[in-house]
């Protein structure tokens, strides 16, 4: 239990452009599964957010802005002004929320451009948000440019029924295997992948087990009489 | 067993729609090479692994042939995967170190130091690691890099035959897992770098046995370069093979030892320093051949900066006896420190006495914290380290719970394994073996 620590004694945030209020994408209530007259300790009623870190504003901090102007000049050069849904500046690193249409001129442009050049992808990784309506799957682009040693984070997101988000192997070739098991994983249709088939599942393997509508799996273990479930199954703080 | 039992492990072969299949498990040779006589066909696709000697772990090479050259190359992986990453979504922030740490089971130090620094991010604890924790993490972590380099250059010796560099490298490296076993316990999967600081403090004694196996290793690597560097026969498998220049590493995303052997020094403790690794005094390896070689090189150099880091790490902890080595803040800090007690490893009496007879605030603690765990607040963070293999780095994404929401780890042999194709296709089959042991990718971290 980390109480959320004061910004002005902390360098990190310090840093931090000023956010908006946090998204709140999903509410969890109760806890260890008890309910209603059987809860005598009272911790079913207790209720907390999910709640990301918000938007920023402008100004972010030193070479974040020269970041953020650069692909806005460029994405206006290009016709793509709207391409940037948000920024969030968060921990010191900036992720850029990338509207899906427009993630293919922005990843050329971000390794293209002079002022931007960053030339490595480090890879992709999924992440699943089911109370996040209308935006559950989530594409996360690490990006690098060794040439001003900087570091980005592109988020995309999809809907759960609208899987489909285009594949950026034509501009990071590096991103074939991540982007198969993105799509193994969380069922994330890259368009334009040159093969998308399953990469560390059996190609015949039902579902994509890194959602969390996936169960866990496990059997329960006997021990000197007593039984513990599953990892999945136990009482847990949520 | 009677004589007309079926041997189960005869070679077979049978015909299918897609052609003449052949099943040979060694010394049975002769039947692929009469039957391919009889059809004149000379392109054959061989499937190599994933249960194979010389592929380097459970990794299967589907192989397209024309005569000894190789025309396609393809990998087929997801042999080991055993689901890391999807189990730390129902354990405890600190529980998570516990199974990352068996990732890629050949430096398990840099899976546990990239997590438990996007850990630290999030929950904004960065600047409060003590500093013994910080020098004892880049002891250890450079402690790994010779022990993880030892297996590549003795598995990839193995694999053309060189078996003395075999032997002798996997004589060293079991010096290294004994300091493991000093201070950490374990000679594998120690889970011993935590979020806040590191398990344990350093045991009586330590420094001087790292202390004398740096003496030890300064006689003893030059053992390799007397053994390799000149072998003609070693160049002749080494050089020019496996060949991959600095667009082609950038495009396939491979960082490391492939990528410094363009000549291109990128070394994340260099261009972006963690744990404090701009308070060493150590030089980024780079060579110029950008093949199989010129990476053997640059290991084989790098265990001597790294030998120089452990030694100014270990004057460093001289000088911090006594020094904590976990945060200060007791929300996160785990609450006890293990001792060897009659039945093993165990809490600390003083620790035990505390909670069962002195405090009960501090039995409540001690169980909040441990069943429990902490907070860590929502968020993601991706803080990468250089492990033996390249940019190791653990996306990190918290919802303000007590476990991980997601940790999606790049890892650095899945990546450059991707090169397995470049680097083999046009070349002869036995190439193939030289390029991917130079990768020296370790399928636990590629299929985790």
């Amino acid at each position: 239990m980390t109480e959320s620590q004061d910004p002005s004694t902390d360098v990190v945030a310090a840093n931090d452009a000023p956010a908006e209020p946090g998204e709140v994408i999903s509410r969890h209530e109760g806890m260890f599964g008890v309910s209603g007259t059987g809860d005598t300790s009272g911790f079913g009623g207790l209720v907390r957010n999910v709640e990301l870190p918000g938007a920023s504003t402008p100004p972010f901090g030193g070479w974040m802005d020269d970041v953020a102007n650069a692909l806005a000049t460029a994405a206006r050069e290009a016709g793509i002004e709207s391409c940037v849904e948000k920024v969030v500046v968060h921990r010191g690193e900036i992720t850029f929320f990338i509207r899906r249409e427009d993630l293919l001129p922005v990843v050329k442009l971000l390794r293209d451009d002079e002022q931007l050049r960053f030339e490595l992808c480090s890879g992709v990784s999924g992440v699943h948000y089911p109370d996040d309506a209308g935006r559950e799957l989530h594409a996360i682009y690490h990006l690098l440019s060794m040439t001003h040693n900087r570091r980005i984070r592109l988020e995309v997101t999809a809907p759960d029924a609208d899987p489909h988000i285009p594949s950026v192997c034509a501009t990071y070739p590096t991103a074939d295997w991540h982007e198969r098991e993105a799509f193994d994983f969380f069922g994330i249709v890259f368009d334009g992948h040159p093969a998308l088939t399953r990469i560390q599942m059996p190609d015949d393997w039902p579902g994509h087990p890194q959602r969390k509508d996936y169960p866990l799996g496990g059997i329960p273990v006997e021990y000197k009489g007593g039984t513990v479930p599953p990892p999945d199954q136990r009482r847990s703080y949520n | 067993m009677s004589e007309t039992t079926a041997d189960p492990y005869a070679a077979t072969e049978a015909e299918t729609t897609q052609g003449k299949v052949y099943t040979v498990t060694g010394q049975d040779w002769d039947s692929i090479v009469t039957g391919i006589a009889e059809d004149h066909d000379d392109k054959i696709v061989v499937n190599m692994g994933p249960q194979h000697p010389s592929t380097h772990g459970v990794l299967r090479l589907i192989l397209e042939l024309e005569g000894e050259t190789v025309t396609e190359a393809r990998c087929g992986i997801g042999y080991l995967h055993t689901g890391i990453e999807k189990n730390m979504e129902f354990r405890s922030w600190t529980q998570g170190v516990t199974f990352c740490t068996r990732m890629d089971y050949l430096s398990p130090f840099f899976n546990e130091a990239s997590y438990v620094l996007g850990v630290e991010r999030l929950l904004d604890i960065e600047d409060d690691i003590p500093e013994k924790a910080q020098v004892m993490r880049v002891l250890l972590m450079e402690l790994n890099r010779i022990s993880s380099h030892l297996v590549c250059i003795a598995t990839g010796g193995m694999e053309i035959g060189a078996l003395t560099v075999m032997t002798i490298g996997f004589r060293e490296r079991e010096l290294v897992l004994d300091l493991f076993e000093l201070i950490t316990g374990l000679r594998m999967n120690h889970a011993f770098i935590r979020p806040g600081g590191v398990a344990q403090d350093m045991p009586a004694g330590a420094l001087d046995e790292i202390r004398d196996f740096v003496a030890l290793m300064k006689k003893r690597l030059p053992e390799y370069a007397d053994l390799c560097n000149a072998n003609p026969i070693f160049k002749a498998r080494l050089v020019d093979v496996g060949h991959l220049d600095l667009a082609g590493c950038l495009a396939l995303g491979l960082t490391g030892p492939p990528l410094r052997a363009t000549g291109y020094p990128w070394d994340l403790r260099k261009s972006e320093p963690y744990s404090g690794y701009e308070d060493y005094d150590f030089e980024v390896q780079t060579w110029d051949t950008a093949d199989a070689y010129g990476r053997f090189r640059i290991r084989l150099n790098e265990m001597w900066e790294s030998l120089k880091i452990v030694e100014q790490a270990v004057e460093r902890l001289a000088g911090l006896e006594g020094a904590p080595v976990m945060v200060g803040d007791k929300k996160i800090a785990w609450p006890s420190q293990l001792a060897i007690g009659s039945d093993g490893m165990g809490n600390s009496l003083d620790h035990i006495k505390h909670i069962m007879g002195e405090s009960m605030e501090g039995l409540i603690h001690h169980f909040k914290l441990v069943t429990e765990g902490f907070r860590v607040p929502a968020g993601q963070a991706y803080v990468p380290v250089e492990s033996p293999r390249g940019e190791l780095g653990a996306h990190v994404v918290s919802d303000g719970g007590t476990k991980p929401f997601r940790v999606h780890f790049r890892d650095p042999s899945f990546t450059n394994l991707q090169a397995t194709s470049v680097m083999s296709e046009g070349g002869m089959v036995a190439d193939v073996i030289v390029a991917i042991a130079s990768i020296d990718p370790v399928m636990g971290g590629v299929d985790r």
